[in-house]
């Protein structure tokens, strides 16, 4: 454990410095940044399950085109905090959200809100790999089917694009009628990626998308990570610190409910600033 | 096992278990509960398919000379000791059965014969079986055929070879005697029907509009009426030539006691010399009345004659039953688990379904006479067939009301069955649609009622055998002892909810408890039930095979 430890170590900051230096962020987006505020915007977001209190003030923004990873303990409320920025939470009783999160300027806990018009926006992959039992066709374009597109030609397209953005077409081109369960595990996971993206959000989140597949699996996922980051910004729980330090820009490390730490992760990894990120990523608890 | 901490430590044996401990006792205990469930299961349709099946088999007839010189022939039914307490002789003498038919002639169809009347026991030669439309079968020999007033074969051996094609253009004569009968006039009388309510319609409209001008339409009906009544007259008269081309041939045969009967041949259904046939005959004669049994209607007081119409009335009776109580079911079903806060209401509601279950099924029945017949038939009939009035139309006991009935007692088991298919669909599932920005509707519609169709149908699958096995509410919401038509049949508007119907477990208890020769209806009595369960089993395989088709479609991620 120790030596895997020291492992990262050395060999995260140079994951970190290449990634920031070959991410091309088109101009347009950088312009729109420029002036505008974040992506996503969380301001002292609370939650909790009944009387269980599980998130305390997590403010933090997650930019444009960049990956955010969030780490830390299990029971450290990091999916749930990701579960808040598409509304996921609600399906569960007793769930009081306060304080604000603003997706691209959109409020999105208020009253007049429309939570499917979130979630069509903030895209989401689960843990588990949970195509439904249908064909790959139709698990791809399931949220055009119930957005009520049902032209052919379209949702050809659509299939093929969305397809091709997970790295996935060449592998199932010729079976698309097949059931989707009758994919491997990385596949399966990749295929959940590419319905995501059919209905073209434009913010991916991510729970820890690789926990239940091998590391070839895991290693085509992070690449697939990489290349959709030019388009999409990604928020992506994970429990493997290398993970993190492989595809993320920046990392946040909850302990308890709490954001204990925010910043780049090559900073976070290399230099953390608090005392209990730096004994959680080097492996003395967690 | 072995507890030594050192490998050089003698090694302590594991105290021996007991047999009680290892669990054998159990392994025997439940293989003997299993063994006799099996063997009561077994025994029972053991007992059900040799009677029901047995009755179609040709036996061979006996003809017994007593001693005091009377003659008897018979199919042997059954041999019995007699009892005679506190005699030597108790149990030692026996008595046989026979049945001897020719009811017109005798006034019974069974007689008990003690053996040591018996002087000769011989399977004589000769003797012919021959099932007719009236007084159960005639054992005797033939002796002539008669065609108007000429003879046309005389001798047993001469009417012997005319008798198949005699049976044959019975078999002719009397379809088409039927087709006159059931399709032509009874297409003019149901014209004639539907221009009596049309006129009744135009009172009642009078009465309630009486300043409005109905002479086009009465005239118009008028002569609609006439021509269905020239068409009626037409038909009578093709009908009686047609009867009376069937009707000149007669057959005599005389019984082994000497008298002689003479039938029309159109009442001959199937002759057959029981002594003399081969096997391959025996099986001809055993498949042509199987599937006679299956393909015609009852005849003399359903205690001869097929069940078709009993077939046809049960498999669309359960056919209408789920197509109400999946729907009812499903929905209930869907919003107990996916829509309703999960909490002490629910659960009682859902202790509630649960024992409706229990409710006896007579109080269903009671339930469907007075809510579906009464209350909702009556209105059905006071709004839309107010002329037909005091004749009930929907007021009255019909198929539509009994499968009603029939889905009110079922829908607990097809709700137990798609809550429990619904939570079975996994979670990550309804996630993974909702994350999409599918609605809940949509998810429910798109994914979690695809999953839970093969569990839906299982529900269905219960829900089936129990209604087809139901007898109780039907006797009051519909189901009756003889239907002179089917539900379906050729004439607008071809489903006929209102009428009334025949069912295989009605039939059953007719045949067998009110029948007026319980003796003869007997062996009817397995062989309905031997079909009824051949119904229930193949509709459940039916079922049970769109749902392995759905389970192969739909089957959830093993991952």
């Amino acid at each position: 454990m120790l030596m895997a430890d020291q492992e990262m170590k050395t060999t995260a900051p140079d994951t970190g410095l290449r990634i920031r230096t070959e991410v091309k962020v088109p101009e347009a987006a950088v312009a729109a940044r420029a002036g505008g505020e974040p992506d996503i915007v969380c301001r002292n977001v609370n939650l909790s399950y009944g009387d269980n209190h599980v998130l305390h003030d997590v403010t933090m923004d997650m930019e444009d085109r960049r990956v955010t990873a969030l780490i830390g303990p299990s029971g450290c409320g990091k999916s749930t905090l990701l579960r808040c920025l598409n509304r996921m939470n609600d399906l569960i009783d007793n769930v009081k959200v306060w304080g604000e999160i603003k997706v691209k300027g959109l409020d999105i806990n208020a009253p007049t809100t429309d939570v499917i018009e979130v979630r069509r926006r903030v895209g989401m992959v689960f843990q588990k790999s949970n195509p439904f039992p249908k064909s790959i066709y139709e698990n791809v374009i399931y949220g055009l089917r119930i957005a009520g597109i049902n032209d052919r030609a379209t949702l050809d397209e659509a299939c093929e694009h969305s397809l091709r953005g997970a790295a996935l077409w060449d592998e199932v081109k010729d079976r698309l009628d097949e059931s989707g369960l009758g994919l491997s595990g990385g596949q399966m996971q990749r295929l959940c990626i590419a319905r995501a993206i059919a209905v073209e959000p434009e913010i991916i989140l991510m729970d820890e998308p690789c926990s239940a597949l091998d590391p070839i699996a895991t290693l085509k996922i992070e690449e697939l990570i990489y290349q959709l980051k030019e388009r999409y910004t990604i928020v992506t729980v994970t429990h493997n610190l290398q993970q993190a330090a492989r595809v993320s820009d920046k990392t946040a490390f909850f302990w308890l409910g709490r954001l204990v730490e925010f910043g780049p992760t090559a900073e976070m990894f290399t230099a953390p600033k608090d005392k209990l990120t730096e004994d959680y990523i080097t492996g003395r608890f967690g | 096992m072995a507890s030594g901490t050192a490998s050089d430590a003698p090694r302590t044996a594991a105290p021996p278990r007991s047999k009680w401990t290892r669990g054998e006792h159990l392994i025997w205990l439940t293989g003997s509960a299993l063994g006799i469930c099996l063997l009561m299961i077994l025994g029972l349709l053991l007992v059900i398919l040799t009677n029901g099946l047995g009755m179609f088999w040709p036996s061979r007839i006996e003809q017994l000379t007593l001693k005091d010189g009377s003659v008897l022939a018979g199919e042997p039914v059954q041999r019995q000791a007699i009892p005679n307490p506190g005699q030597p002789d108790h149990l030692k003498k026996h008595r046989v059965q026979l049945k001897v038919g020719n009811r017109d002639l005798y006034g019974f169809d069974f007689k008990w014969v003690d053996e040591s009347e018996i002087a000769k026991r011989e399977e004589a030669a000769g003797l012919y079986l021959i099932e007719r439309s009236e007084y159960g079968p005639l054992i005797g020999t033939p002796v002539k055929v008669v065609e108007g007033e000429k003879e046309i074969a005389t001798g047993a051996a001469a009417v012997r070879a005319r008798l198949p094609e005699l049976v044959a253009k019975a078999d002719r004569d009397r379809e088409a005697v039927k087709a006159i009968e059931k399709d032509e006039i009874g297409g003019v009388n149901y014209t004639l029907e539907r221009i009596r309510l049309d006129r009744r319609k135009l009172d009642y409209r009078l009465k309630q509009d009486p300043s409005r001008d109905q002479s086009a339409e009465r005239r118009a009906l008028e002569k609609r009426e006439q021509e269905q009544k020239a068409r009626y007259a037409e038909l009578e008269e093709k009908l009686a030539k047609r009867m009376e081309a069937a009707t000149g041939t007669r057959v005599t045969f005389r019984t082994v006691d000497g008298q002689e009967k003479e039938l029309r041949a159109l009442d001959v259904y199937r002759a057959y010399p029981a002594n003399e046939l081969s096997w391959p005959g025996r099986a001809r004669v055993y498949g042509s009345r199987l599937w006679s049994f299956l393909t015609d209607e009852p005849r003399e007081a359903n205690t001869e004659g097929g069940i078709f119409p009993a077939i046809f009335g049960t498999v669309m009776m359960v056919f209408l039953m789920s197509l109400a109580v999946v729907p009812l079911g499903v929905l209930a079903a869907l919003y107990l688990r996916e829509y309703a806060r999960q909490g002490p209401l629910v659960r009682t509601v859902r202790i509630a379904v649960n024992n409706l279950a229990g409710v006896p099924s007579i109080v269903f029945g009671v339930f469907g006479l007075g809510f579906f017949v009464y209350f909702v038939g009556g209105g059905i009939d006071r709004i839309f067939f107010p002329e037909a009035l005091p004749t009930p139309t929907y007021g009255t006991g019909g198929i539509l009301w009994a499968s009603l009935t029939l889905a009110l007692l079922t829908v607990p088991v097809v709700i137990v069955a798609a809550e429990e298919a619904l939570a079975a669909v996994p979670r990550s599932m309804r996630e993974a649609s909702l994350a999409m920005g599918a609605t809940r509707f949509q998810t429910i519609l798109r994914v979690v009622l695809p999953a839970a169709a093969p569990g839906i149908l299982t529900g269905l699958i219960l829900a089936m055998a129990r209604a087809a096995g139901e007898v109780a509410p039907l006797m009051l919401t519909g189901v009756v002892k003889l239907a002179p038509e089917l539900p379906l049949d050729g004439f607008f508007p071809f489903f006929h909810l209102d009428r009334k119907f025949m069912h295989l477990g009605f039939h059953i208890y007719d045949v067998g408890f009110q029948s007026p020769n319980v003796e003869a209806a007997k062996p009817m009595v397995y062989t309905t039930t031997v079909f009824l369960l051949i119904i229930v089993v193949l509709m459940n395989i039916t079922a049970i095979t769109v749902r392995n088709y759905l389970r192969q479609k739909y089957k959830t991620s093993a991952f």
